[in-house]
C-alpha cells in the first residue's frame, strides 16, 4: 500500500510545472478585478485562447472548473444546489455543477475565488448545451455576451462558406466586442505570435500522443491523456508557459520510450501491458482514480482516446497557422471532435484501432452529454463491423457521483478484458 | 355525422396512420412524385415544395408504436423521439422518402443525421444548421446560402429544379397555410370552447403530412363548422403549454389537461409551422426573402439563441399576456435538453411576474395520465380560487 501510494504521488517535472502554472493562473484570476485584467469565460471546444490573450484578457473555462469540482468531491453538493434551484435532473451535470459552484461563492479549483466575467464568449462549437449554459450564466452576470456560431460538419467537412461565416463573425462581432471590453485595439501581429506558439505546443502534444504507438506505450492516452491536454485545453495554448510545459512533457515521454517504460498509474508504473485499448467518451471525474485502476490493475493501457480531441484534433494534422489568423481559428473550431459528424467519429476510432494496434475499444457513455452519447450504440456496432474487434460499452456520468456504479463498471471491464484475452489465446 | 366531426375524423385517421397512407396516395397519383421528410422543429417547407416534393414532418410513433429495434440505438437516458423515428425507418415505413432533413434542434437530432447517413446511404440526408446570428449581414447571409444549397440539392433529388416563380408560388401556399393556422389559434384563444385543443392539435398534425392544399380545404371546413356547432362554455382556467415543441405528448395527455379544467390558449406543439411570425415577401429574391424573414421574424424558442439578455426573463409574461392566460404549464419530454435547460430561466421570469406555473415531464408513449390529471386539476382550481398570485 505504501509503495503504491509512493508511486502514485511520484511526480514528473512536467506535472509539477502544470500544477504551478494552473495555481498561478487562478491566483492571477483572483487578482484580476483588482489589477484591471479583463476576464473572458468561454468553452474548451472552439476556445479562441490566442485571440483572448492577444487582448490581454484571461480565459476561464467553466467545463474545466466543473471537472475539477468533480475530482475534488464537490460536485455532488453543487449539483444538488442547482437541482434545488429548479434545474432538471435530466440535463448536463457540468452546467449544474457550475451553477451550483456559482451559488456557493464561486470558489475555483485551487481554492481561490473566480472573478466575474467581463465577457461571455459563447463559442457555439459541437454542443447544444453550451448555448443554454451561457444563457443561464448571463442571468447571473452583468456583462455582454458574444455569440460565435460554428457550423456543424454535417457532411464531414467544414464547407468553405461555413469557414467564411466563422471568420466574418470573428471579424465583425467578436473582435469589436473584445476591443470594447478590454479597451485595447486588435493587434494582429500579437495574435500571430500567439498562434505561432500554439502550433509549437501542438507539435509537442501530437508527439506525446503518438508515442503510444510504441510497445510498451509510455503514456496512458485517456487517464494520463486528460492531464496532458489540461494546459492546451484551458488557458495555455499559444503561451510561452504552454510551450515550456509541452517540451518538458515530450522529453519525459521520449525518455520513457528510450527506456522501454510505461506510464505511471495509480498502481505504479505500467510496463507490463497486456491490453492496448482505444476509448471513446469522456471519463468519470468523481471516481477518476478508481476508474483508472480498473484498467491498470488488469494491465490495460489506453493508447488513444477521442475525448482528448474535444479541444482540437491536432493528431489529424491541424495546426494553428499564424499566416492566416482568422481562417485558422475557423478551421480549429470546425474541427473539434464533437463538431464532427458521426461517420467521421467512427472513422477516427477505426483509424486509432488500426494505427495504434489496439486489442479492443471501450465506450464510456455519460448520461450528461447528448453531444457525445446520442449515437454511441451505433458507433459501437459500426466500429465492431469495420475492425472485427468486439467493443465494450459502459455507462456513467461526468461529475454526478450518483451515476458511477463502481461494481457494475468493474465487472463489465473485467469480463471484457477476459473476453479479449480468450480471443487472443484462441488466435 | 357533422362537417366538424368529418374533419376531425379525417385528421385522426392521418394521426393514427403510421404507414403514411395519405402520403403514399399523393405519391401514387402521378409518376415521378417524391417526398422529403424533416424532423422537428423547423424546416423550410417552401423550399421542399418548390422542388415538387411533398414535405412530411416526422414526429415518431407516439404511443402507438412498439419499439423493437429503436431501443438498440439509444441508451435509457435519451429521449424517446429518436428511437421511435429509427423504429419507423427500420420497419420500412419511411422508405418512401427521397430525402431527410435534420434541423439543428438539439444534439440528439444532430447526431441522428449521421446515423441516418450510415443507415440509409441511398437517401439524401442533410443537417440543417439554423442561423443563431440574428442579423441579416451575418446570420442572414449564412442562412441564405444554406437555403440555396438545399434548393439546388432537392432539385437534383426530385429531378425538378425550382425556378424563382416556383419558389414564390410555394411561399404563397405556405403563407396561406400559416394564416389558416394562426386563425385557428386565434379562434381557440378567444373562444377556446369552440376549438378544443385536441381537435386543433389533430389538424396541426395532419398539416405536417398532407399536401398543403388538402390542409387548407379541411382546415377551412373545420373553421366554418365550429361556428355552426359551438361547444359548451366551461368555467376553465386558461393556460399556456411550454416545452412540447419536439417530442410530442400523447393525445391522451392533451385531452387530460383540458378535461382537468384547463383551456389551452397557447402552446408550442409543432411550433415550426408558425415559427415565422411575419409573411415572407414575394417581391424580390425569394430565397433571400425566406432567409431574411427567418432572421427578423422567427419566434422566440428554446432551439435558437436568445440575443436579448432579458429575453428569457420576459418571454412567459409576454406570451401569457398575448394569450390572455392565467398560468403556464411547463410540459417537457424527459431528457429533452432544449426544453429542460430553458425551463429555469423561463419559470423564474414567469414567477417573478406572479404567473402561476407547474411543470412536468412526459414521454411520447406515456400511458398513465392520472398524475397529470391531478396536477392540472389542482392547478386549475388554484388559479380559479387564488388568481395569479
Ligand atoms: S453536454 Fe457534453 S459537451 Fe456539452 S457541456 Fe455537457 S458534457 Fe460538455
Ligand atoms: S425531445 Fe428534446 S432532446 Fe429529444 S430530440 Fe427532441 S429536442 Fe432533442
Amino acid at each position: 500500500m505504501a509503495a503504491e501510494k509512493a508511486s502514485w504521488v511520484h511526480k514528473d517535472r512536467s506535472m509539477e510545472l502544470q500544477k504551478k502554472m494552473i495555481a498561478r493562473h487562478f491566483e492571477r484570476l483572483e487578482r484580476a478585478p483588482r489589477c484591471g485584467e479583463p476576464v473572458v469565460y468561454t468553452f474548451v471546444p472552439g476556445n479562441l485562447t490566442e485571440l483572448i490573450r492577444s487582448f490581454g484578457a484571461l480565459p476561464v473555462l467553466p467545463e474545466i472548473n466543473a471537472l475539477q469540482s468533480g475530482m475534488r468531491g464537490k460536485s455532488k453538493d453543487y449539483i444538488a444546489a442547482a437541482e434545488r434551484a429548479g434545474h432538471s435532473e435530466d440535463v448536463c451535470t457540468y452546467v449544474k455543477c457550475d451553477i451550483g459552484m456559482l451559488k456557493s461563492g464561486n470558489i475555483g479549483p485551487t481554492g481561490t475565488k473566480l472573478p466575474d466575467p467581463d465577457l461571455l464568449l459563447l463559442s457555439y462549437t459541437g454542443c447544444y448545451t453550451f448555448m443554454k449554459w451561457f444563457e443561464l450564466l448571463r442571468e447571473e452576470y452583468n456583462c455582454p455576451t458574444v455569440f460565435l456560431q460554428v457550423p456543424y460538419q454535417g457532411d464531414g467537412r467544414l464547407a468553405p462558406e461555413h469557414r467564411e461565416y466563422i471568420t466574418d463573425q470573428i471579424r465583425k462581432d467578436l473582435i469589436p466586442a473584445l476591443e470594447q471590453v478590454t479597451g485595447r485595439s486588435y493587434d494582429e501581429d500579437l495574435l500571430r505570435h500567439h498562434l505561432g506558439l500554439a502550433a509549437e505546443t501542438e507539435d509537442h502534444l501530437v508527439a506525446v500522443l503518438e508515442s503510444a504507438k510504441n510497445r510498451p506505450s509510455p503514456i496512458d492516452a485517456y487517464f494520463g491523456g486528460v492531464y496532458y491536454v489540461g494546459p492546451i485545453f484551458s488557458a495555455f495554448r499559444g503561451t510561452e508557459e504552454g510551450v515550456e510545459y509541452y517540451k518538458e512533457l515530450r522529453s519525459e515521454v521520449e525518455a520513457r520510450v528510450a527506456a522501454g517504460l510505461g506510464p505511471i498509474t495509480p498502481d505504479g508504473p505500467l510496463n507490463d501491458q497486456r491490453f492496448r485499448l482505444v476509448v471513446e467518451g469522456p471519463p468519470n471525474w468523481t471516481s477518476f482514480r478508481e476508474f483508472w485502476r480498473m484498467f491498470s490493475e488488469e494491465h490495460a493501457v489506453v493508447v488513444a482516446s477521442t475525448y482528448t480531441k474535444v479541444g482540437g484534433t491536432y493528431d489529424f494534422g491541424f495546426r494553428h497557422d499564424p499566416d492566416d489568423p482568422l481562417g485558422t481559428m475557423a478551421d480549429y473550431c470546425g474541427g473539434c471532435y464533437t463538431n464532427l459528424n458521426l461517420p467521421s467519429r467512427i472513422d477516427m476510432l477505426v483509424t486509432y484501432i488500426r494505427d495504434y494496434e489496439a486489442d479492443g475499444f471501450l465506450i464510456n457513455s455519460v448520461k450528461s452529454c447528448n453531444s457525445f452519447s446520442a449515437g454511441q450504440l451505433m458507433m459501437l456496432r459500426e466500429v465492431e463491423k469495420r475492425t472485427g474487434i468486439p467493443g465494450a460499452f459502459i455507462e456513467s456520468d461526468l461529475v454526478d457521483p450518483r451515476y458511477f456504479s463502481a461494481a457494475n463498471i468493474k465487472n463489465r471491464i473485467e469480463s471484457y478484458l477476459q473476453m479479449l484475452a480468450a480471443r487472443a489465446g484462441a488466435a | 355525422m357533422s362537417a366538424r366531426s368529418d374533419v376531425v375524423d379525417w385528421a385522426l385517421e392521418c394521426y393514427h396512420d403510421l404507414d403514411f397512407g395519405v402520403v403514399h396516395g399523393w405519391l401514387e397519383e402521378e409518376s415521378g412524385r417524391t417526398a422529403a421528410g424533416y424532423l422537428p422543429v423547423y424546416a423550410p417547407r417552401e423550399i421542399i415544395h418548390a422542388c415538387g416534393m411533398l414535405p412530411v414532418g416526422i414526429y415518431g410513433g407516439g404511443d402507438q408504436l412498439e419499439i423493437i429495434r429503436g431501443d438498440a440505438f439509444y441508451q435509457s437516458y435519451i429521449c424517446h423521439l429518436p428511437r421511435s423515428v429509427v423504429e419507423l425507418a427500420q420497419s420500412g415505413r419511411l422508405d418512401f422518402l427521397s430525402a431527410m432533413l435534420f434541423p439543428s434542434t438539439c444534439d440528439v437530432i444532430r447526431n441522428l443525421s449521421g446515423m441516418w447517413q450510415l443507415l440509409f446511404p441511398e437517401q439524401y440526408v442533410r443537417y440543417l444548421d439554423l442561423p443563431h446570428q440574428r442579423n441579416t449581414e451575418l446570420g442572414g447571409a449564412f442562412w441564405e446560402r444554406e437555403l440555396r444549397t438545399l434548393l439546388k440539392d432537392l432539385g437534383e433529388v426530385s429531378g425538378r429544379t425550382a425556378t424563382e416563380e416556383d419558389l414564390k408560388r410555394s411561399i404563397g401556399v405556405y403563407r396561406e397555410v400559416r394564416h389558416l393556422i394562426l386563425e385557428l389559434y386565434r379562434v381557440r384563444r378567444e373562444e377556446p370552447w369552440l376549438v378544443p385543443t385536441e381537435e386543433l392539435y389533430l389538424l396541426m398534425r395532419a398539416a405536417e403530412v398532407v399536401p398543403p392544399e388538402t390542409f387548407l380545404e379541411q382546415g377551412r371546413a373545420y373553421l366554418e363548422a365550429v361556428h355552426a356547432e359551438p361547444g359548451r362554455r366551461r368555467d376553465n382556467s386558461r393556460v399556456v403549454i411550454v416545452g412540447a415543441f419536439c417530442e410530442q405528448p400523447p393525445l391522451g395527455l392533451i385531452k387530460t389537461i383540458e378535461r382537468a379544467g384547463c383551456y389551452i390558449v397557447d402552446d408550442d406543439f409543432l411550433v415550426g409551422n408558425r415559427l415565422l411570425e411575419q409573411d415572407v415577401p414575394t417581391d424580390g429574391d425569394p430565397v433571400r426573402a425566406l432567409a431574411d424573414t427567418f432572421i427578423r421574424h422567427a419566434s422566440k424558442t428554446s432551439i435558437l439563441y436568445e440575443p436579448d439578455p432579458a429575453g428569457k426573463r420576459h418571454l412567459m409574461a409576454e406570451r401569457v399576456a398575448a394569450a390572455g392566460a392565467d398560468g403556464v404549464i411547463f410540459a417537457a419530454p424527459s431528457f429533452c435538453d432544449p426544453a429542460l435547460l430553458d425551463r429555469p430561466m423561463l419559470r423564474a421570469g414567469a414567477e417573478a411576474e406572479g404567473i402561476p406555473c407547474i411543470a412536468f415531464k412526459y414521454s411520447e408513449n406515456s400511458g398513465q395520465f392520472q398524475q397529470f390529471r391531478e396536477q392540472a386539476g389542482t392547478f386549475s382550481d388554484a388559479i380559479k380560487l387564488w388568481g395569479g398570485t
